[in-house]
């Protein structure tokens, strides 16, 4: 997308947003892809009028798009091939998600990237790569109306096509647990994963479930106060680090994970220690104490988040794309409100459950098997 | 409660203008810490850092101590724990952290404006900063926390060569150790090397502090002051060494089985303040700090598809920052990647940019730096580095200026005198055999 068109030859994009005091990239999620400007207010129009000629005028040189395959495959290097967390990264995502399109890298396999040509990239470019099928998010300095004029300006006239429904196939479900040892050669300490497949902001049936993770994760994890720090790493001091996580902003269902590093390579202490945790959420609701806090920490961070204009562009569009709705953003604060202590014991005993979860250790590999 | 979210869209409408109107305010505490403050009220946050002279350049000979310290420093008082010290600021939905790096430590915390949240975080963060007390059970637990992150260094190939790159081009000088220390020093640090070091320089004299967001001047000062009385009045410390330049083109090898090799070339450069900074700043732009219109992206990445990201980089220290160029590259490309580099910083040096590519870096970097302003975030960092930097007050408006009256002799006469040929620093890390085939 950055090679050019007939009216913006390769390298110009670039060019003119960078004299015009502005920064853009571009970045590919599992369900996005997303192409961005950074630039003074006054400036929007010159962004939409390049980004409405590059989707729909691109131009796939065979030499541009070799060029590129050398530049995917040295980022996959970079980010996977040679470390040994993103060699981890990728088999756990493999088995977690197995029969989902989660289960593949964003990047891709090797193989395929070299298996990719001009035709491929073209029949993906006809296929998505339309109006229907893209969110415009303009945050700023700007005037709304303003705004859909420009939109409609640069973007109207563009023919529209109609985008053939996704089909995600419906895996086995419950998978039951699974397990994924991996030794690595070039690994140095050991450390464990475990992830549930839990609803998003967009699979939910009860709309409310989301909301009550999110605070379940900041129970476990909001910080240094959190049970995890203080049971984990400060208390019995079984992990160096210890920490949970959830992001509800994906189009199919999403990961709960929690993580560890054993502090003496001890990962099954670790793991126990984990699922005790686990255990007590589904047994006991949390004191009020501690739900408060976590209301605390969740709106505060919320509200701290707005400090970045990037990032509510950022949230806007992934909720959108994603099929949660941006509206979604505007009701966050009372959903997080009527979170109560027994909705959190329930999401723990509906979704924190043993067939949903994916257990990875990632440990250094012993010398002997190495030779 | 207060309700936070009154209406999203007036976040939403938020602009960056005005960002080259900062107005800092600057003033010294009783007990002599620097304050400089920004009022900045469209939204109702407020954040506050305390920086001091207290980075890993004044390890002396136990590299990490300033690291152990800066990683303890909120591990407990006399009266409370580490987690009660985190809950109590959790409960407000305050965030605080501690970091450090080569020239600074620093203290953070980030709340929201109601005096109901803020109050109680800054009487928080006063407490852990004046009864911080190192217990001996939190030394032990960050020691191991700190040899693991160690291990794990090996197994990065980014970080063995920002390592080796750190000692190679400062020498004898104490930013040559990692901040992160070393296993023998770590292993044989104790409470009292901490709590030395904890007084020697967590001190008003040695901090300054910066405060940005939704609050009036009588109520930045009073923070201040609370902030400040709880820390001893101390003294600065002795001026740093200066850093002896590298006399001759190097080139350190560090054998790791990969199928890339990682490439960081560079030097030292300039102190913070220096005149021909803003010289440097523009020829970097231009080599490979402006993203996709570089030099080094154009080249490396666009036309010969060698790497996903080449760039370069200038920081500028109390002592000395660094320039230093990065990549990472398939093995059989090495020896190409390694001359386009090179090739690329001698050209800029020997004949300048031409007129074209300085004009264009020049207008992108003075358009966008309003654009750098805009979050309060940002913004602290800035004030912060301005008031530990002592840098004249009018830095921020000046800087646009500066970089709009730069000429090619400018950038050309800059990299000459300051990143000259023969003091250029190579690290590669990669398999032995690649990295031993290439100069």
């Amino acid at each position: 997308m950055f090679k050019g068109t007939e009216a913006v030859p390769e390298g110009e994009f670039s060019d003119i947003i960078a004299r015009e005091g502005g920064r853009l990239n571009a970045f590919t999620g599992r369900d996005f892809t997303a192409y961005f400007e950074v630039l003074a207010a006054d400036r929007l129009s010159i962004a939409l009028e390049l980004e409405a000629d590059r989707m729909a005028n691109l131009l796939l040189r065979s030499e541009a798009v070799a060029t590129e395959r050398e530049v995917v495959l040295e980022e996959r290097r970079l980010r996977t091939d040679d470390r040994p967390e993103g060699r981890f990264a990728e088999r756990f995502a493999a088995i977690a998600h197995a029969g989902s399109g989660y289960a593949h890298p964003i990047i891709g396999w090797a193989d395929d990237i070299r298996a990719t040509g001009t035709e491929e990239l073209e029949a993906w470019y006809e296929h998505w790569y339309t109006p229907s099928n893209a969110t415009l998010v303009v945050a700023g300095d700007v005037d709304p109306d303003e705004v859909h004029e420009l939109a409609q300006n640069y973007f109207g006239g563009i023919a529209a096509r109609a985008v053939p429904p996704v089909h995600d196939p419906v895996a086995i479900d419950p998978p039951g647990e699974r397990r994924l040892d991996y030794p690595d050669p070039q690994a140095r300490i050991t450390q464990l994963r475990m992830g549930y497949t839990v609803p998003s902001y967009a699979t939910a049936e009860n709309p409310g479930d989301p909301y009550a993770l999110l605070m379940l994760s900041t129970v476990l994890d909001g910080g240094e106060g959190a049970r995890l720090p203080e049971g984990l790493v400060r208390g019995s001091g079984v992990a160096a680090a210890a920490g949970a996580g959830y992001n509800p902003m994906t189009r199919l269902d999403a990961e709960f994970s929690l993580y560890g590093v054993p502090s003496d390579d001890d990962v099954e202490s670790v793991e126990a220690a984990l699922r005790e945790q686990i255990a007590r959420l589904q047994e006991e609701p949390v004191s009020d104490e501690e739900l408060e806090r976590a209301r605390s920490q969740v709106l505060a961070d919320h509200l701290f988040q707005l400090d970045s204009v990037f990032f509510q562009a950022m949230q806007l569009g992934m909720l959108e794309t994603t099929g949660a709705g941006w509206e979604t953003l505007g009701a966050f604060e009372e959903q997080i409100r009527a979170v109560t202590a027994e909705d959190i014991q329930a999401a723990a005993r509906r979704y924190l459950r043993p067939e949903q979860l994916t257990i990875g250790v990632l440990r250094p590999a012993d010398e002997e098997s190495q030779s | 409660m207060r309700r936070w979210l009154t209406g999203l869209g007036l976040f939403l409408l938020m602009g960056s203008g005005g960002a080259m109107e900062v107005d800092i305010q600057e003033w010294q505490t009783d007990n002599g810490a620097r304050v400089l403050f920004v009022e900045r009220s469209e939204l109702p946050i407020v954040d506050l850092r305390v920086t001091f002279d207290a980075g890993s350049a004044r390890d002396d000979d136990q590299p990490g101590l300033a690291r152990m310290v800066s990683n303890l420093l909120l591990e407990g008082t006399e009266e409370h724990s580490a987690g009660e010290i985190a809950r109590s600021f959790e409960r407000h939905g305050a965030r605080v952290s501690t970091g450090s790096g080569r020239d600074t430590a620093e203290v953070s915390l980030r709340s929201l404006s109601d005096p109901t949240r803020l109050e109680p975080s800054v009487e928080n963060l006063a407490r852990a900063l004046a009864g911080a007390a190192f217990p001996e059970d939190a030394l032990e637990r960050v020691r191991q926390q700190m040899l693991l992150s160690l291990r794990q260094v090996e197994s990065s190939p980014s970080s063995l060569a920002e390592r080796a790159f750190a000692r190679a081009i400062y020498g004898d000088h104490p930013y040559a150790t990692p901040p992160g220390g070393e296993a023998e020093s770590l292993q044989a640090m104790t409470r009292a090397d901490v709590q030395d070091f904890h007084q020697g320089h967590y001190t008003a004299a040695n901090g300054v502090i910066a405060i940005v967001g939704d609050l009036n001047r009588s109520q930045a000062e009073d923070i201040a002051r609370r902030v400040a009385g709880a820390l001893p009045d101390g003294t600065t410390l002795e001026p740093l060494p200066t850093v002896t330049m590298p006399d001759e083109p190097v080139t350190v090898r560090i054998p790791f089985d990969a199928e890339q090799t990682h490439v960081v070339a560079g030097q030292p450069s300039i102190r913070r303040g220096d005149d021909q900074y803003y010289a440097l700043y523009l020829a970097n732009h231009i080599l490979g700090g402006g993203g996709l219109t570089s030099l080094l992206a154009e080249r490396m990445r666009e036309e010969r598809g060698l790497s996903y990201s080449s760039s370069s980089s200038l920081t500028a220290g109390v002592r000395a920052g660094r320039f230093q160029m990065a990549t990472q590259v398939r093995n059989e490309a090495l020896g190409e990647a390694l001359s386009v580099l090179r090739g690329s910083l001698d050209e800029l040096r020997d004949e300048g940019p031409s007129d074209d590519r300085l004009e264009a870096s020049v207008r992108n970097i003075t358009g966008s730096f309003p654009l750098q302003l805009d979050s309060n975030r940002a913004l602290l960092g800035y004030v912060a580095t301005m008031g530990f930097h002592d840098l004249p007050r009018d830095y921020l408006p000046r800087f646009v200026e500066r970089i709009d009256a730069l000429q090619v002799e400018d950038v050309r006469g800059a990299l000459r005198e300051r990143i000259p040929p023969q003091r250029l620093v190579t690290v590669l890390v990669g398999p032995a055999e690649v990295i031993e085939a290439v100069e």
